[in-house]
């Protein structure tokens, strides 16, 4: 019902489309070693070379785990598998508590030891009154 | 079916609408604003920066939503060879544009009372601001190109390049280890958000849905005056 050439157009987008699409999601699997913002305590850990270049982990600070001393913060970042150890000198951010998630940019100092530049923390999807917060903790 | 867009029967109500549009947009914003700063609680982590969130979410689904239309205007203009709807995409940019700049801006100052930081180059940030860029290039490309061929092209193939980041924006907080949360809301299954945050949420994008329709009758109006100025009776 539509004419040749507008049959010829749909195709020609249609192909560029498709085309776009693979060599996108090629580029991106390639790449995702640098489109992942931070690495787990497990990835590091399992990791075959011991990296000493500039680095961010990610996870949950482990319950009762902070300890504050004068000049440094240490927690454990934990994946639930894996811990490493996290020594900062600076100011957390408001979110920064135990059993939430932080992201730390810093370097790893040996497999279990990781000094912090920054700390981010990392908030999750739940949005919730504060009412509603104690009313489901009371359960 | 092409036929009901014809610019001259379309600019009948176009040339109306604005003002109708215009009052529903200050009710619906007046109640969103009364709802989103006064009315909804707290957050209980966040506190009260929770409400940043009103501004930054719909302004973020808003310009996702604008550069989906546009593509989709612009590649169904190019296939059927229809001038409106490349009229109707031109129009649609501006609005879809600022709203991406709004959604950076409150995301970043979001960010630093937050997370910590004004930004972080994880991938949702750096898709948001790459969609940034398209309608950058995409605007431009309608200020350099004079003859309405070219343009008509050249911006179908930057909103064909421009759509493959939607999905990668969309779910780049599923894929990769993102600073970003994840979606708090799902269509198909319960979202994480409580209800009386949810509803001034809705509102919101409601009245900014509103508004970029105001500044999307507005914008057409001024193209179809344009061409009628030309002395051209039709597309």
């Amino acid at each position: 019902m539509y004419g040749r050439k507008v049959k010829l157009r749909f195709f020609f987008v249609l192909s560029i489309f498709v085309i776009l699409v693979l060599s996108i999601f090629l580029v991106l699997k390639s790449l995702e070693e640098n489109v992942v913002y931070f690495k787990s305590p497990s990835e590091i850990k399992n990791s075959p070379e011991f990296q000493k270049n500039k680095l961010r982990v990610g996870g949950m600070v482990k319950k009762n785990s902070i300890l504050i001393n004068s000049d440094e913060i240490n927690f454990i970042v934990t994946d639930f598998k894996n811990e490493i150890n996290v020594i900062y000198t600076g100011v957390v951010p408001n979110l920064f508590e135990e059993g939430k998630g932080v992201v730390a940019e810093g370097y790893l100092k040996d497999r279990n030891f990781f000094i912090a530049s920054k700390i981010l923390a990392k908030h999750d999807e739940n949005y919730m009154p504060p009412e509603v917060k104690a009313a489901m903790e009371g359960k | 079916m092409f036929k009901y867009f014809n610019p001259n029967k379309v600019f009948f109500i176009t040339s109306k609408a604005p003002k109708y549009v215009l009052i529903l947009f200050i009710i619906v914003f007046t109640i969103g604003l009364i709802e989103s700063l006064i009315l909804s609680p707290e957050d209980y982590k966040q506190s009260h920066s929770v409400r940043i969130m009103y501004v930054h979410v719909p302004a973020a689904w808003i310009t996702l939503g604008i550069f989906s239309t546009i593509t989709l205007f612009s590649v169904f203009g190019y296939i059927f060879k229809n001038p409106n709807f490349f009229l109707i995409s031109k129009s649609l940019a501006p609005s879809g544009f600022i709203f991406n700049i709004i959604a950076l801006v409150t995301g970043s100052i979001w960010g630093k009372p937050t997370w910590g930081t004004w930004w972080a180059w994880d991938a949702r940030i750096t898709s948001m601001l790459i969609l940034a860029l398209f309608y950058g290039i995409y605007l431009l490309a309608w200020r350099i190109y004079q003859t309405q061929d070219q343009a008509f092209k050249v911006t179908t193939i930057i909103t064909i390049l421009g759509i493959i980041n939607i999905p990668i924006i969309k779910y780049s907080v599923d894929w990769w280890n993102t600073l970003h949360q994840p979606a708090s809301i799902n269509i198909l299954s319960k979202s994480s958000i409580h209800e009386s945050m949810l509803f001034p949420l809705i509102i919101m994008t409601a009245a900014f849905a509103l508004f970029s329709l105001l500044i999307f009758l507005m914008k057409y109006n001024t193209e179809l005056i344009k061409i009628k100025n030309k002395g051209l009776d039709r597309l």
